[in-house]
């Protein structure tokens, strides 16, 4: 378990090799093209007015963040089952972008709540939630860097990363059963979507423009973590 | 012939209270640590604005969660003096035997500063929180189990980074949460005299947060010791 991965950081390195980020460079594209969609091509809302199009970030923001702790979970299970340092570098760069992400749905999300709950905060069901996956994985940072010795700081981040994603549902029970200011669900439900079909649209644009963002940073990350494993080996730390 | 892992485990706990027992240092700072917080807290709010029986169950378990992390930090911090750690994985025992006996040794750390605890909230507060002694127990009980779990395993991750002690409450404190709601909210109906049907739901979440925490903290745990 502690032997480093039998792939080694080298595989990795030869793609990082200059050139333009094509990924990059198509996601910063889509976030404009659904940006400007949300801005100059879907109606208002009839009741909260332009407030409530911060909805097209907030949502597809906080969906992609779920999926990155979700990716940080599976590739701890699995980093603890194969070994793989690969593993491991794709969740510690699925959890950064998860934090970027969330930080995000909260910044987002107080800005609307303001003028449509007319406060900035309020210990709602999901507001609590996101704020304690802000923080469990703010702490999974944390205790990455706290760690020097490469296989141990995998094992334990390995270890965070699935309680952490146990953790989410417990969080979201306890909470829950406060009383919740948060819409039901609207989109996911067993009857029709209850969202105009050009908001529907508009959102659905703007979560592929916010995953494919999610995969080109996380893409980024992979690299700069795998070249600076390369360069730990190097130094032979 | 090699001790089965429930044998062991009660051997190591043993190990770990006998040590607690012959210093009390830990549990005599972790005590008046918890009736420095008692304290505190009341003058922190205005009495006569805030009910003491409103505030007397957030306050009994804020009071144990930061306690029982004092208690924590030593679990594995004990071990790393003169790497005595490194005798406890020579012997011939499962690692889930050491992490058991570690977190039942956590287990009658925490109970005991309950006990102490408990009653000083219902003097101190004038909440009467023993009349109810049975259910109370149950719930501190089922609270503590969950706290232990998972900062057992935290524990020993925490005395091998660079951060050591400093780590545990950053990581421990989320995970203490759907531990501490249930716990108070099942407190505050128990001194308000509601009817035991409000309290069952969150005893359920404490018994299903104990059940999966123990499960995947006994399972986590041989991957946090160093080979």
């Amino acid at each position: 378990m502690t032997s480093p991965s039998s792939a080694g950081p080298a595989s990795g390195a030869a793609k990082s090799a200059g050139g333009i980020d094509w990924l990059f460079l198509v996601a910063v594209l889509a976030i404009a093209a659904a940006l400007a969609r949300v801005i100059y091509y879907t109606p208002f809302e009839a009741v909260q007015g332009p407030a409530q199009k911060i909805f097209y970030l907030h949502l597809p923001a906080a969906l992609d963040a779920f999926m990155a702790f979700g990716v940080v979970a599976i590739s701890g299970i699995a980093y603890l089952w194969l070994g793989d340092l690969r593993l491991d570098r794709a969740a510690e760069s699925s959890a950064e972008v998860g934090v970027v992400f969330t930080t995000v749905v909260l910044v987002t999300g107080p800005l609307w709540a303001r003028p449509v709950w007319g406060t900035w905060w309020t210990w709602d069901a999901r507001l609590t939630l996101t704020l304690f996956l802000w923080f469990i994985y703010v702490g999974y940072l944390v205790l990455r860097g706290a760690i020097d010795d490469r296989a141990l700081r995998a094992r334990y981040s390995a270890i965070l990363g699935i309680l952490g994603s146990l953790l989410i549902p417990f969080i979201h029970l306890s909470v829950y059963l406060f009383r919740t200011l948060h819409p039901r669900p609207i989109v996911i439900k067993p009857s029709a979507p209850s969202l105009p079909p050009e908001m529907l649209t508009t959102l659905v644009i703007s979560f592929v423009a916010f995953t494919l963002f999610y995969l080109a940073l996380v893409r980024q990350r992979y690299r700069l973590a795998t070249e600076r494993d390369l360069l730990e080996l190097e130094e032979g730390r | 012939m090699a001790p089965s892992t429930l044998s062991a485990a009660f051997l190591i706990a043993r190990k770990d209270l006998a040590i607690e027992f012959r210093t009390r240092t830990a549990f005599f700072s972790a005590a008046v640590f918890a009736l420095l917080g008692i304290v505190i807290f009341y003058f922190a709010w205005d009495p006569t604005a805030v009910a003491s029986i409103d505030l007397a169950p957030g306050v009994l378990w804020a009071i144990f969660t930061f306690s029982g992390l004092l208690g924590l930090q030593r679990s594995f911090g004990i071990e790393q003096a003169d790497r005595a750690i490194d005798a406890l994985l020579g012997a011939p025992i499962t690692r889930e035997s050491i992490y058991l006996g570690k977190a039942m040794a956590n287990l009658v750390f925490v109970a005991a500063v309950q006990v102490i605890a408990i009653p000083a909230v219902q003097l101190f507060y004038g909440v009467p929180l023993l009349e109810n002694a049975a259910l109370l127990a149950l719930i501190a009980l089922l609270a503590a189990i969950g706290l232990v779990a998972v900062g057992t395993l935290f524990s020993a991750m925490a005395v091998n980074t660079k951060l050591a002690e400093m780590l545990l409450p950053v990581l421990s404190l989320p995970f203490f949460v759907p531990v501490v709601i249930p716990a108070a909210q099942a407190t505050a109906r128990l001194i308000a005299g509601r009817p035991g049907s409000e309290i069952v739901g969150w005893l359920k979440l404490l018994v299903a947060f104990d059940i999966v925490f123990v499960a995947a903290c006994t399972l986590a745990f041989p991957f946090t010791i160093e080979e």
